[in-house]
């Protein structure tokens, strides 16, 4: 018996009110009409439109966009295959070593690895831009991704895999036919979560951007060290849409999935 | 098969020893260079091309004074002291807040707990600096806060909370409270309800049993959710740049100003190294926690 009490509700709802309380005040005022981010001037849209309308932001929401996808799918790509062979590998040369270098960056605070790839990029010579934000980002969040791939491959049956060998099948068909159907989810969510990640980053891109290309964080930050303004509070909106809706939708795909997968097994199961 | 492991396990090594490892060996030696006024700004330089001699010359060029120096300075120990107390009070603070909310999540309905985890999960998502920003206009001096506290009557007038500590440690707990609240909730929630229905017909009170039974049973949770929180605090910058003040020192707005204030790169990479040196031992803590975690479920 799970005892529900006052005690509790009120805990609830202070705790949901102090997350949510402060974002709820920002949406409000991004659709002030005033200049006075905290007096309140009737509805207007005003800043969404002076918003669209500003190409700096607009190139820094572009060159960010271009960045996480870049980097994302590189980190999915590079984490998948680390995942794998963490869980499935067994022993081999320098495996201390690999795991080290998958967990530390989690823990690296953010100026020491974004300070360390700059004096790389500047020991080699490679101009800033882009490519070395790319760079930086798919170096920290391929390790989000093996550990998010690696937590759903620990917990799948390896007799699968090995049944569609016997079978008949080669490694890499029993991988794509297989495997990869069954950690897709957490390849999915690997993706996404490398994707916020590299939209979210401030500091690493900080220090590997260079003056041709500058992320959304970088602009944001440089604009609201003076205070608050409106504008930015119309962005901050438009971005927290953003993510509300695509957290739902993935939530109720993965809920839909998960339902059809039960029922596949609970017909699987009668059949047999 | 052995092949097979090898192609998939080459380029992840390659690319992590790449942009990790040899980065992070590149920070330590010019944390060992002496500052220059030249490009790149620090000396000697290595020049793999010219042979041995020039390693020798490159390697007696090499000292501590940047560490001596921050020895010297206090400054520098004013900041990670100083870091490591803000660190501490914050995730204290970040507990109180959050064990509450992940005890009321686990004991509400069963058909209500994924909605909440939604809940907690979904500011996690949403940018860290669009949170941190927020509450910029809640804090100011005319600030939603003093607003509100001036027209319930509780002040006269108007508090300077932003550019404060107090801003710093508001700013720690809101960003950082979900990850206190998830792995808090994912014990509270696997407690057998039976022990504490044991307790009390055994006589204990419901709070006799909590302390006695739930905080002990969830402990696990509590030192995983405060590492989470203490770890990535030490060195964070963001909070203490935008919500703190001139007198909030931590140790990754130093290394951030050194760096591209001073362009001081040998004394920036010197504080980056002593950063990683105090975060070993609370990242060996925490890795011993989350084994033996592991090892009880098993």
């Amino acid at each position: 018996m799970r005892r529900f009490s006052w005690f509790n509700a009120t805990s609830l709802t202070l705790g949901f009110a102090f997350l949510y309380i402060p974002m709820i005040i920002l949406i409000i005022f991004s659709f002030n009409a005033s200049e006075l981010v905290t007096v309140w001037a009737g509805f207007s849209t005003r800043w969404y439109g002076e918003l669209l309308g500003n190409e700096a932001f607009l190139d820094a929401a572009w060159v960010t966009l271009q960045v996480a996808v870049m980097s994302s799918t590189i980190a999915t790509v590079l984490g998948t295959m680390a995942a794998t062979v963490m869980v499935r590998g067994g022993r081999f040369m320098g495996r201390t070593l690999f795991s080290g270098m998958i967990y530390a960056p989690l823990v690296m605070p953010e100026v020491i690895t974004g300070l360390s790839l700059l004096l790389l990029f500047i020991g080699i010579g490679l101009d800033r831009g882009v490519l070395t934000i790319v760079l930086a980002h798919t170096t920290f969040s391929m390790c989000y991704v093996s550990v998010v791939v690696s937590s759903r491959l620990v917990s799948f049956d390896r007799s699968l895999e090995e049944a569609a060998l016997d079978l008949g099948c080669s490694p890499f068909e029993a991988f794509r036919l297989v495997t990869l159907p069954i950690i897709a989810p957490a390849v999915i969510s690997g993706w996404l979560l490398a994707f916020t990640l590299s939209l979210d980053d401030l500091v690493i891109a900080s220090f590997t951007a260079g003056p041709s290309a500058t992320t959304l964080p970088i602009k944001i930050f440089s604009s609201i060290r003076l205070g608050v303004s409106p504008e930015i509070n119309a962005l901050s909106t438009i971005m927290i849409a953003i993510v509300t809706v695509g957290v739902l939708t993935a939530s109720i795909v993965s809920k839909r999935a998960s339902v059809a997968q039960q029922r596949d097994e609970q017909a699987a199961a009668r059949a047999t | 098969m052995k092949l097979r492991r090898f192609f998939l396990l080459l380029p992840p090594y390659l690319w992590l020893l790449a942009l990790f490892l040899v980065p992070f060996l590149i920070v330590l030696k010019i944390s060992l260079s002496d500052i220059a006024l030249a490009i790149p700004p620090y000396t000697p330089t290595l020049d793999i091309g010219a042979g041995w001699d020039s390693f020798r010359t490159f390697l007696s060029g090499l000292d501590f004074e940047n560490f001596v120096f921050l020895t010297q300075d206090d400054l520098y120990w004013k900041a990670y002291l100083s870091s490591l107390r803000i660190a501490f009070i914050a995730t204290a603070l970040t507990l109180l807040v959050g064990y509450p909310i992940a005890y009321g999540m686990a004991q509400s309905a069963a058909e209500w707990r994924p909605t909440l985890m939604m809940l907690v999960i979904l500011p996690f998502w949403t940018s860290f600096l669009i949170r941190v920003y927020s509450w910029m206009g809640i804090l100011s001096t005319e600030g939603f806060l003093n607003q509100l506290l001036l027209w319930i009557g509780v002040i006269d007038a108007p508090l300077t909370i932003l550019n404060t500590n107090v801003a710093v440690y508001i700013g720690i707990v809101y960003t950082y409270l979900p990850f206190m609240i998830l792995p808090i909730y994912a014990t509270l929630e696997k407690l057998d309800e039976s022990l504490l229905e044991a307790a009390e017909d055994l006589g204990c009170s419901r709070i006799t049993a909590f302390w006695l039974i739930t905080i002990p049973l969830s402990r696990s949770g509590i030192i995983a959710g405060c590492f989470l929180v203490f770890i990535p605090t030490i060195g964070e910058f963001v909070i203490p740049s935008l919500l703190g003040g001139s007198q909030t020192l931590m140790i990754g707005k130093v290394l951030w100003e050194e760096f591209f204030n001073n362009r001081d790169w040998p004394v920036a990479s010197a504080v980056a190294v002593i950063l990683l040196l105090i975060l070993i031992v609370p990242i060996l803590l925490f890795q011993r926690n989350q084994q033996k975690q592991q090892e009880a479920e098993q």
